[in-house]
């Protein structure tokens, strides 16, 4: 599985660098390196709604604090 | 609202915007003779001796706007026929001389090159005059001048000659391509080629990004430019042009002071890679020293090559002050990451081009790099960066930097380090006085570019190396 964090300028603001450690923690914490590839890209082109993130195909809008819940509830399920 | 320091630049400008505008309407191919009457109408010439010759160099300068002669290797070229053959004698007595009793300037002359004729009136002779200048500085009438083509006094490594046609001429072994000439030369003689058209088609072929994606990756000394109008609007305009988005190559620079302090740390010695002519300057004239040249890319480099590596396919576009950056593009090592280089200059001609007010667009945001990233555009800020990176390593070493400003002061410190007789341990080397904000593609030159890269390298989001450069991994 993919996760794609956007790192473009906007979201930088809106946090994305807490989301990605918060990710990176996550991911670490289950153990999950070899299942979850984690990439930035800069712009998504969905500003408004930053910060962006995909999970393969599906965007999501995500703030730091949303960020464990995120993983719980749409990252986990998919494995 | 002033946008050039010089009536050259703004010449220059017109041509690249004319060119432009063609090019987006796919029309420059059947209008591309009429740009110079376009540009010089009417019959009354305005800057040369009659409209013919202003037309004929137009055509040259449209040449240039467009790539220049791909043959030729050197970006930066001589437009022969709008070199204005300026006088070139070296010292020269001066109708002020008034043929005084003192004859201060005979005395001080160790080489006896001074006569006076029945007036009294000095004459220096050429056959023993040796351009020590002293003669010159004596004179209480300053009757005493220094006849010197501005092109060869800006051209600090002396790459500039007069060929047999009296014109000057570029070699370009020597040459540097800091662009230090383009901006000097009071006829606009010397010019760099523009890659503004691969940009533009680019960008149309990207269909609005959906090709591939186009990034604009700037140069921080933006922030000391387009200064009538807000940075935030030049983000909106750049994007409104085409561009997917606008990314600082000051994280760029974050990457390579981080790489940069480990290395100097390993080696013990170092001199920066970030400019591109201090490094050619050092593979021409100081070959012995290229082992201590960092092996890190440069900030554009570096970051071209994480987009290619994380976006297949995209277009790289590096936007900023710089003519010798677009020599860089064109080596092996840095081709593959960087697709088109371009100036601010030539940012303002494709904004007009399009005839975007920006000071009308709304602000958009450009943020990805550290305070330390963002002051790598003027002189002094590269050695900070690297002792920061240092301390953020957690290495212990201490750096203690050389910072030249300018490649006469970058000609000193390599002398002296070919010499065993450097003190300090990195060379920080900037071709350009100042820094990047000296740069020859800069729209203006001013003493407040300093403290407005300073500003904006103190509004960065993130404050540390590490954490900017954290995003990346």
């Amino acid at each position: 599985m993919k996760i794609t964090i956007c790192i473009g300028s906007s979201c930088h603001l809106k946090g994305s660098r807490q989301i990605v450690q918060e990710l990176q923690s996550l991911v670490a914490q289950h153990d999950l390196k070899d299942q979850i590839e984690l990439a930035g890209q800069f712009c998504m082109g969905n500003c408004q709604r930053g910060v962006c993130v995909t999970v393969d195909e599906d965007t999501f809008s995500l703030t730091p604090e949303t960020t464990r819940e995120f993983f719980e509830k749409d990252v986990l399920p998919r494995l | 609202m002033r946008k050039f320091d010089t009536k050259v630049q703004h010449l220059k400008y017109k041509v690249l915007r004319e060119v432009a505008r063609h090019a987006w309407d796919d029309t420059l191919l059947e209008k591309v003779l009429d740009i110079p009457q376009q540009i010089a109408p009417g019959k009354v010439p305005t800057m040369r001796c009659c409209v013919y010759k202003e037309r004929a160099i137009l055509g040259e300068r449209v040449k240039l706007a467009m790539g220049g002669d791909k043959e030729h290797r050197n970006v930066i070229q001589v437009i022969d026929i709008a070199c204005d053959e300026c006088p070139a004698a070296g010292y020269e007595v001066t109708a002020s001389c008034r043929g005084c009793i003192a004859h201060r300037c005979e005395d001080v002359c160790k080489r006896g090159a001074i006569s006076f004729d029945h007036n009294h009136v000095a004459h220096i002779d050429k056959s023993k005059c040796v351009e020590c200048g002293q003669c010159a500085k004596v004179c209480p009438y300053s009757a005493i001048i220094n006849r010197k083509r501005p092109c060869q006094v800006a051209c600090k490594v002396k790459a500039i000659s007069i060929n047999d046609d009296n014109a000057a001429h570029i070699d370009d072994e020597k040459c540097i391509q800091c662009g230090a000439c383009v901006y000097q030369c009071p006829f606009g003689a010397i010019q760099d080629r523009s890659f503004m058209l691969d940009v533009i088609d680019m960008i149309k072929k990207s269909q609005n990004n959906t090709q591939y994606k186009v990034y604009a990756m700037v140069a921080p000394s933006i922030s000391s430019q387009f200064t009538y109008a807000k940075l935030g609007q030049v983000i909106t305009g750049l994007k409104k042009l085409g561009f997917h988005t606008v990314i600082e190559a000051a994280l760029g620079a974050d990457m390579v002071a981080q790489a940069e302090s480990r290395e100097l740390a390993e080696k013990g010695f170092l001199t920066s890679s970030c400019c591109p002519a201090f490094v050619q300057y050092i593979k021409v004239n100081f070959p012995q020293l290229l082992p201590y040249v960092s092996h890190n890319l440069s900030p554009m480099a570096a970051l071209g090559k994480y987009l290619k590596d994380t976006q297949p396919g995209c277009k790289v576009v590096f936007i900023g002050p710089c003519t010798a950056k677009k020599a860089e593009a064109q080596l092996d090592t840095v081709k593959p990451y960087v697709d088109a280089v371009m100036t601010f200059e030539e940012l303002q001609a494709i904004f007009d081009s399009r005839d975007f007010d920006i000071t009308t667009l709304e602000e958009d945001v450009l943020d990805n790099a550290s305070y330390f990233g963002r002051i790598f555009a003027r002189s002094g800020g590269l050695s900070d960066a690297v002792k920061q990176g240092l301390m953020e390593e957690k290495l212990d070493f201490i750096v203690n930097p050389v910072i030249c400003d300018g490649i006469e002061e970058c000609r000193m410190a390599l002398l002296k380090k070919s010499k065993n007789a450097l003190q300090g341990n990195f060379i920080e080397g900037m071709a350009c006085v100042g820094g990047c904000i000296g740069g020859a593609g800069c729209l203006t030159h001013g003493e407040k570019n300093k403290a407005e890269v300073d500003k904006y390298g103190r509004e960065a989001f993130e404050k540390t190396i590490g954490d900017a450069v954290s995003m990346l991994k």
